[in-house]
């Protein structure tokens, strides 16, 4: 199969104007007012290069991946396939074996905590995750514990938003038997110290699962230079289509786990005396995969690295900065996660406004942005607030756009004031 | 703009800024709590029912200024009504947040009530408007559960 993803040149001085324009969603009015979207840790808009390679590929492509013999299916094959090298790549994975696509992040971390978690975690065991991760990486681990009479532990975060290194070195323990952290946080912008954080863990022979599925789209990922043992992603954050992900394993680790789901693809022989198990990474691929899916995620990564990953990093940066103290010249605007190391969100209250009141109205003025818990209660409840607003930037967002929601909470303290 | 006005209207506003009947009154005889954990809208309902009529009601906790708002007007509205105004008011009130046609017309109680008729033109926030509302329902209708309309 041939690619159409036409590569950009790499840029020096950072255009998001060509960027922006690339993505055909945002070329739209929201009641009477350009769209403004700021809703991208939920999920991001898909560039039009992602959009071709999926087309193409229900237009010349569409077939069955690894068994058949005819044209179409060695094409499906090949930009199936292609994609698992370019996740491989895009993390500098060791290995295309170590690369098993998934649903999603969150099934990323069902499958590690079923396979790995219910061979190897037992009763009194501890599993160490942190107070500001996402549900997906809470629940799982609930349910494991749930199974098996392991513990859950957590360890405890500052009012900025960062973690407690201390605390965690101090819950690091002879029982813990895995460690599981979010990399960057969904509702505070928080980058975690993973390399760090693994390091300690390793010291004591601790293996460690990294969420990233916010990193992905905002900074270079290197599985190998973190020594990450696990790393799970989502393609919908990083530009490609929903519905499908990365979980990244370390070949050992994976090789010793059971298969999470039986199926077709995930065999060598089958018999009802004996079945013979595929090897990796198809082990962990039972059924008829997402080929679009993987294929829009391949087209996804090959544009995010054509516009550079350390470029997107450093413009988002600079634009969070900018959002920080645009927001902040609001006295009534109090901001929620003040780490010195954040990515891409600006999560905030207003004294005595509800933040669904705040979504309604600024979502007039055509700015779209994220009200709720974001699917991290414990971590409302640790700043002792039911909801916050969240405005999260991704590349293509502009200073133009940061003013829009700048004007639309003007609009917000005018209707309640 | 004008959306916004439609349903943020001044009676709204007002409501939300200062809420009638925000309190738990002297008497009560029945409590009961509307939650919606992913809006975090969380209220206490208090009402003193006497035979037919609800005689007093109250009410406390924190949400949205449309949950907030409807909580308040509801509690004025209902005050002194019977069980069986409720039930008009409450079905009329349902209908017009949901925008169904010709929903409340010739209910003279609606009076403030009117002011919610901007929710339906936002489908996410009708679940604000409503849960003082199924709370009062479930109260009235003697059942303990905790009410969500999410």
């Amino acid at each position: 199969m041939t690619t159409t993803t036409e590569l950009h040149e790499p840029v020096t001085s950072y255009d998001v104007g060509r960027v922006k324009n690339d993505f055909p969603i945002l070329r739209q009015m929201i009641h009477g007012k350009p769209l403004v979207y700021l809703d991208n840790a939920a999920t991001t808009q898909k560039p039009q290069a992602v959009i071709d390679a999926i087309t193409q590929y229900y237009t010349r492509d569409n077939s069955n991946v690894h068994r058949g013999v005819h044209t179409l299916s060695e094409r499906a094959t090949a930009g199936y396939e292609g994609a698992r090298e370019k996740v491989r790549a895009f993390i500098n994975a060791r290995s295309i074996r170590e690369i098993v696509f998934v649903r999603g992040c969150t099934e990323g971390i069902n499958l590690i905590a079923q396979s790995y978690g219910e061979k190897n975690i037992r009763a009194g065991d501890e599993i160490l995750i942190s107070a500001i991760e996402h549900h997906s990486n809470i629940v799982p681990w609930q349910m494991l514990c749930e199974k098996t009479g392991a513990i859950l532990r957590v360890v405890p975060v500052s009012d900025d938003g960062e973690l407690l290194m201390e605390e965690y070195e101090k819950l690091l323990n002879d029982r813990t038997k895995l460690v599981a952290v979010v990399h960057i946080s969904n509702a505070l912008g928080t980058i975690n110290p993973v390399a760090e954080m693994i390091s300690l863990a390793h010291k004591r022979g601790i293996p460690v699962l990294v969420d990233g599925a916010q990193a992905a789209p905002h900074l270079a990922i290197d599985v190998q230079a973190l020594d990450a043992d696990f790393y799970v992603f989502s393609g919908h954050k990083v530009f490609a289509p929903t519905g499908i992900g990365v979980l990244y394993g370390k070949e050992a680790l994976l090789e010793a786990m059971p298969p999470w789901q039986g199926g077709g693809d995930m065999i060598l022989s089958v018999s009802f005396e004996k079945t013979t198990y595929n090897a990796l990474p198809f082990k962990f691929e039972a059924g008829t995969p997402n080929i679009e899916g993987v294929i829009g995620l391949g087209a996804a990564l090959d544009y995010v690295s054509a516009v550079g990953v350390d470029n997107i990093r450093q413009y988002e940066h600079e634009l969070l900065e900018y959002a920080t103290v645009r927001l902040n010249e609001f006295p009534q605007v109090r901001m929620i996660g003040t780490a010195r190391e954040k990515a891409s969100v600006a999560s905030f209250v207003i004294e005595g406004i509800h933040p669904h009141d705040i979504g309604t109205i600024v979502d007039q003025e055509g700015v779209a942005i994220r009200t709720g818990h974001h699917c991290a209660q414990p971590l409302m409840m640790r700043y002792n607030i039911p909801a916050t607003a969240r405005a999260s930037l991704a590349m293509y967002n502009t200073r133009e756009d940061i003013d829009a929601l700048v004007r639309a909470i003007g609009r917000v303290l005018e209707v309640f004031g | 703009m004008d959306g916004l006005r439609e349903l943020y209207q001044q009676v709204i506003l007002d409501h939300n800024k200062n809420p009638r009947n925000f309190s738990r009154p002297a008497s009560t005889n029945r409590t009961g709590e509307g939650y919606n954990p992913l809006c975090g809208d969380h209220y206490t309902l208090y009402a003193e029912v006497n035979g037919d009529v609800v005689t007093d009601i109250g009410f406390q906790g924190s949400g949205c200024a449309i949950s907030k708002a409807s909580a308040s007007v509801m509690s004025s509205t209902l005050k002194g009504k019977t069980k069986a105004d409720f039930e008009t008011l409450f079905r009329a009130f349902q209908e017009m947040v949901k925008g169904e046609p010709g929903a409340g017309s010739g209910i003279a109680e609606m009076g403030k009530l009117a002011a919610f008729e901007g929710v339906s033109e936002h489908p996410s926030r009708i679940k604000c408007a409503t849960l003082a509302w199924h709370t009062l329902n479930s109260m009235l209708q003697g059942q303990p559960d905790v009410v969500s309309t999410e």
